[in-house]
């Protein structure tokens, strides 16, 4: 068994990228993700993987798109200005359905912010931060241990679906040390580059959909002359006029993820099976929601927790269960209040919404949220 | 069939450029440099920005990705360092290379990555309909300059030079010969290399600056194009419009990917 180490969030993510088999890195330095990066430039030419320090944002999620279709799985990691620059081509990924990782350790915004402090500020950004529509899948870890797992989560979705994927840390997770057990190789699951499934004289077509709508698109350098453009295009991978096919491609790109929702979405329940009150946490910020949601239990309020892992797509079906049987919902963010309105979509005002924000540099108190919890159960809703 | 042409997607042309447009014309000297090379279409990559240039890619039976505006250069970085076996091409213009992708540019020569750049010169945003360039030569008009521009342009050739390309020429359309020669000499040098083809853009350039007969355009660069070493001898106040052609610069060095097979080596990769 591998023997525990004091690890940082960050450090995990880049060792978890690295056994899900991401051999090419390139990045820019931003705090609070330069360790990601820092770590890359140390481990990955030991693999005989390569890091490259690139000019900018924009040029390092270039460079990590051409390795991908290359061949090579790739990642790249920013905090929130450099995740705004970043855009541009996390869309032509969407678009060009290029496989790759985006990490963004979150800190204060908006602008330069407050670089050392924490925040959940990017959550939209994640979501509907490029232009035009897209489908988008965002993993938010809170612990150093999930920061390791869910980037091996990122790479592997990325891969299976042709798709940028957010890793969406934040600077809690990011910067904590914590005592961690990493997997044993032989419990890592991979998911290799899909590859065409027929020859170029048999009728390939980069952009024909599999069964599970994800096209075999084939890397550089195989022979196959494919042609990627950040354009709408056919399945030939040739840019189109054509009002019907813009439209089915931009549909299909939607439900390539959103068929295979209950695989994408991952989550944790505590203390549910009599909850009348729930609190939904992600990131960080769920370590405080879990201490505050035990000792409201130990003063027996009946509270239960919900933690999403996987922040995009949303959790509709799972909220609306729950928003169904409670009577209220809490929802702590490191924002001004972003998450919570999907919570109250999804609820569907079956049951009180409420938002606990906090955007001042400084992460929640147990107390802070015990109090919210409390102030809730005392409202008597339904 | 000519023997260039297997090197063209048949089923993709007649191409999008205006009649006139010297665009072609550099896209067949660079199919020509790749046949003389020996580079066969499986092992070579056409990577584009976007601008009139940038369609070429798609006319190109190779593995081809049109990125976006500006980032050619970042994307070609990628595929060159993740597959170094690939020969790597990148085709762009005056504006996607020297304004939105001048960074890239830059420092896509300073790490001296093993590319070949040829960027399509015609002084002008041809795509979307004829404004200024950082390459538009002072005081001609342009859409966005209709009193002719006041911005000084930058020449691509001194710009790479001076950041660290290992492989600098120009040539135009005109010299079409000379052209392919500096595309193959480009090809040919294992580092960052620049090639300026000066094209003629006779509908978004020339109709605005009294040259609209693309024929003229060429005659222009016939008449104004000095080889190196002749211009060498020409004396600064002879120079007027005549801008210098043939190989500008020359350098080795190490380039990006061998420099970094020696990082994989000390870190202990390659065991």
């Amino acid at each position: 068994m591998n023997k525990p180490r004091l690890m940082q969030g960050n450090e995990a993510c880049a060792e978890g990228a690295i056994a899900a088999g991401v051999r090419f890195f390139g990045g820019y330095p931003i705090t609070p993700s330069t360790e990601i990066a820092e770590t890359m430039a140390k481990l990955l030419p030991q693999v005989g993987g390569k890091f490259v320090q690139m000019e900018d944002e924009i040029a390092s999620i270039g460079a990590v798109l051409g390795a991908s279709l290359a061949g090579k799985k790739s990642l790249t990691a920013t905090s929130g200005p450099g995740f705004s620059l970043k855009q541009e081509l996390i869309g032509y990924a969407a678009c060009a359905e290029i496989p790759a990782v985006i990490v963004d350790v979150q800190r204060v915004g908006p602008s330069t912010g407050q670089p050392t402090s924490p925040s959940q500020g990017d959550v939209m950004q994640a979501r509907w931060g490029t232009h035009g529509d897209h489908p988008m899948i965002a993993l938010a870890p809170w612990t150093v241990r999930e920061a390791y797992d869910a980037a091996i989560l990122a790479v592997n979705f990325s891969e299976r679906f042709r798709t940028p994927v957010i890793l969406l840390m934040d600077e809690i997770v990011g910067h904590l040390r914590e005592r961690v057990v990493l997997p044993e190789p032989n419990e890592i699951e991979t998911y290799p580059r899909r590859k065409p499934k027929c020859t170029r004289a048999e009728g390939y077509q980069p952009y024909t959909p599999d069964d599970d709508l994800v096209p075999n698109v084939a890397n550089f350098g195989e022979g196959y002359h494919i042609h990627v453009t950040g354009l709408i295009h056919d399945e030939t991978g040739f840019p189109v006029g054509s009002p019907k096919i813009t439209e089915d491609s931009i549909r299909r790109l939607h439900e390539k993820i959103m068929r295979a929702e209950d695989e994408v979405i991952r989550y944790d329940e505590f203390f549910m099976d009599d909850a009348e009150y729930v609190v939904l946490s992600y990131g960080g910020v769920s370590r405080t929601s879990y201490e505050a949601v035990e000792k409201a239990r130990a003063k027996g309020l009946k509270v239960g927790m919900l933690r999403l892992m996987t922040v995009w797509p949303f959790a509709d079906k799972i909220v609306a269960k729950i928003a169904k049987r409670v009577k209220g919902i809490l929802v702590p963010e490191l924002n001004y209040g972003q998450l919570v309105h999907e919570v109250e979509r999804a609820a569907a005002g079956q049951c009180h919404v409420e938002l606990l924000a906090k955007y001042n540099m400084e992460i929640f108190t147990p107390q802070e949220i015990e109090d919210a919890i409390e102030k809730l159960c005392a409202r008597g809703d339904k | 069939m000519r023997s260039f042409e297997k090197y063209f997607r048949q089923n993709r042309l007649p191409h999008l450029w205006c009649p006139g447009c010297g665009n072609g014309i550099a896209m067949k000297a660079i199919v020509q440099a790749v046949e003389r090379k020996g580079f066969t279409q499986d092992n070579t990559v056409i990577v584009s920005g976007i601008g009139c240039s940038s369609r070429a890619s798609g006319y190109m039976d190779f593995d081809t990705l049109h990125t976006a505006h500006g980032r050619a250069i970042p994307f070609a970085t990628g595929i060159k360092l993740a597959n170094p076996e690939l020969n790597v091409i990148v085709i762009t213009g005056d504006g996607d290379c020297t304004a939105i992708g001048g960074n890239h540019f830059i420092h896509g020569a300073r790490r001296n990555v093993d590319l070949t750049v040829v960027l399509f010169n015609n002084d002008i945003y041809g795509m979307t309909g004829g404004q200024a360039s950082p390459m538009t030569p002072l005081n001609k008009k342009a859409t966005t300059a209709p009193y002719g521009t006041v911005d000084r342009p930058f020449d691509a050739c001194h710009l790479a030079q001076a950041a660290g390309a290992t492989f600098v020429a120009r040539s135009t359309a005109y010299h079409v010969t000379h052209l392919t020669d500096m595309i193959e000499k480009g090809l040919s040098n294992k580092g960052f290399s620049l090639i300026e083809a000066v094209v003629q853009c006779p509908t978004a350039y020339g109709r605005k600056n009294k040259m609209s007969d693309p024929s003229k355009m060429m005659m222009w660069m016939r008449d104004n194009a000095v080889m190196k070493a002749a211009w060498d001898k020409l004396p600064a106040g002879d120079r007027g419009e005549k801008f210098e052609i043939g190989v500008l610069y020359e350098d080795q060095y190490t380039d990006y990917a061998a420099a970094y097979e020696e990082v994989i080596d000390k870190a202990g990769g390659n065991k």
